[in-house]
């Protein structure tokens, strides 16, 4: 479904990504692991349209989006929900979630308005409040819902229980089994290496912008060397 | 009884600087960058306006329009030309590019029309009103332009909030790649705000010619920079802020002139503008960004 190929991104003269090459199944969960700075963001932001790569392919259904703009990206159902959230702070809860659905017919968007307030209830409440008056857990929660809205055929989402307790840590990984097992194929990039891999099918371990490891998330858990760097012990 | 008149100049007057602020405002809130074109477009619209009525022989209503098209294209035009190519440049060079765009619709208009002011007919036919036994009178022009400015802000403020190219523009606005990420065009975006403040700078020159009919090359520099100064005044980047601080300055203006002095009038304007940034750097109605970890 997703194919990338040899894919090298240059900040100026910082070579972030140095020839990273993986692919996404359709249905599959995939889990981009890896520690700070080690190119994660950049990889997303690149299949998204927002950085240009120096050299490489990239692949969604068959065609290339190399070229595409970021809007046109998400118009092929290849949503992305970034790093850090990056709600509209100064809109409201439904408008953050209308916003999630800006590429759809606005009569359109009823049956997944109404999933995503069953799914949080906390956010049906607060609808008319500023998204920016959330909490942390609340504002994932939202983060969340705006990317349902979109519909994605693939989700990729950046590092989704950044800065959560644990509990809603738990909630946010059920969220995404059962958005995957309605049909909805997963990118997953955490530095929460242990939870990702509980979830996902497949996993590529990135160091300093090069994948160093891959495989299925059984052997991963049980690999030596990725235990002491990742799982701790 | 003066003073009411001087108020309802000075709201009239203020009128015409929150439509041009306007512009401003929502150019810098969205491309975040200062078009000091901007008062530029405004003295096109009011030839336009002005070759339209006298040349052509059109109603006033169509001059207007004819005005606001005319000046709509040429928004748009600049934006592409002049703007769109630095959207990644430091600020500072994005800046010197609008003063030089200004400086050349100057000198265009100065090729086409020379330096000679024209006197602008008023497109305004309203009779005046006389209240008070006659003891305060109150011209058509100010009490279109009052009227003029209301309905604007009314139409403005629906599309921003109720609107989907509303909802783009605020998203643009607050963080131009999440936008990106939800499927928003910003360069579409960006054009659009263009268009609707080069819009809104056609009836701003229309009106201000109207109030005070010699038109120049440098007609639109000043009240341009007037406007801009209210944006400030007001919190740059907020719709309504632009409003009030429009309304403000013409206020503080017009008093100013009747009762400090003619010449002092735009030195006490700026010199409020300092004291309130210096109390409240986000001017009026600025706001700080909230922002939860
Ligand atoms: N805009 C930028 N300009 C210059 N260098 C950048 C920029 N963004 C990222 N980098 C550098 O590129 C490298 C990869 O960054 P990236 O954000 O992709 O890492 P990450 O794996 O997502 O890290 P984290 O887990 O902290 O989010 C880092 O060395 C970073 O410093
Ligand atoms: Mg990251």
């Amino acid at each position: 479904m997703l194919n990338v190929n040899g894919l090298q991104v240059f900040y100026g003269n910082i070579h972030a990504i140095k020839d990273v090459s993986f692919y996404v199944e359709e249905g599959e969960i995939v889990t981009l692991i890896g520690a700070n700075g080690a190119g994660k963001s950049t990889i997303l932001n690149t299949i998204s349209g927002l950085i240009r790569p120096t050299v490489g392919t990239i692949e969604f259904l068959g065609q290339s989006i190399l070229n595409l703009s970021p809007h046109k990206v998400v118009r092929k159902r290849l949503v992305q929900c970034p790093e850090g959230r990056r709600l509209f702070l100064q809109m409201s809860v439904k408008e953050n979630l209308e916003m999630g659905a800006y590429t759809r017919e606005e009569n359109d968007i009823e049956a997944e308005m109404a999933d995503v307030y069953r799914r949080f209830p906390i956010l049906d409440e607060r609808r008319n409040q500023l998204a920016g008056s959330l909490s942390g857990g609340e504002q994932q929660m939202l983060a969340m819902g705006r990317a349902m809205m979109a519909k994605p055929t693939l989700l990729m989402l950046d590092e989704p229980s950044m800065g959560l307790a644990p509990l809603l840590v738990e909630q946010i990984f059920e969220l995404i089994v059962e958005l995957n097992d309605s049909g909805t194929t997963i990118l997953l990039v955490e530095q929460n290496a242990q939870m990702a891999l509980s979830i996902a099918d497949r996993g590529y371990v990135l160091e300093t912008g090069s994948i160093v490891t891959t495989g299925n998330c059984a052997d991963l858990l049980n690999d030596e060397e990725l235990r002491k760097a990742y799982l701790g012990g | 009884m003066d003073f009411l008149s001087y108020l309802i100049s000075g709201i009239s007057l203020g009128s015409i600087y929150a439509i041009i602020a306007l512009g401003y405002t929502m150019v810098y809130g969205i491309a975040k960058m200062l078009n000091f074109a901007h008062g530029d477009v405004i003295m096109v619209g009011g030839y336009m306006s002005f070759m339209a009525t006298t040349h052509f022989g059109w109603p006033p209503l169509l001059s207007v329009l004819f005005a606001m098209a005319v000046c709509t294209l040429l928004g748009i035009v600049i934006e592409q030309l002049a703007y769109k190519p630095l959207r990644s440049a430091p600020a500072l060079a994005v800046l010197i590019t609008a003063i030089g765009v200004s400086y050349f619709l100057q000198n265009a208009a100065l090729l086409i029309w020379s330096a000679n002011p024209k006197s602008f007919s008023s497109v305004v036919f309203l009779e005046a009103l006389r209240l008070f036994d006659g003891r305060l009178i109150i011209s058509g022009t100010t009490i279109v332009t009052i009227i003029v400015c209301l309905v604007i802000i009314l139409i403005l403020n629906t599309i921003v909030n109720k609107t989907k190219v509303g909802r783009a523009m605020r998203a643009v606005s607050e963080d131009k790649d999440a936008a990106q990420l939800m499927g928003v065009n910003v360069n579409k975006t960006i054009s659009i705000t263009f268009a609707i403040g080069s819009a809104l700078a056609a009836i701003a020159g229309v009106l201000l010619c109207s109030a005070y009919p010699i038109l120049m090359p440098t007609t639109g520099a000043m009240p341009g920079i007037k406007a801009f100064t209210a944006a400030v005044f007001g919190g740059i980047g907020s719709i309504p802020g632009a409003f009030l601080g429009g309304i403000l300055l013409g206020i503080i203006e017009i008093l100013g002139k009747a009762y400090i002095s003619t010449q002092l009038s735009d030195a006490i304007v700026f010199a409020v503008l300092i004291i309130i940034l210096l109390v409240k750097p986000t001017g009026l109605l600025g706001k700080k960004v909230l922002v939860k970890v």
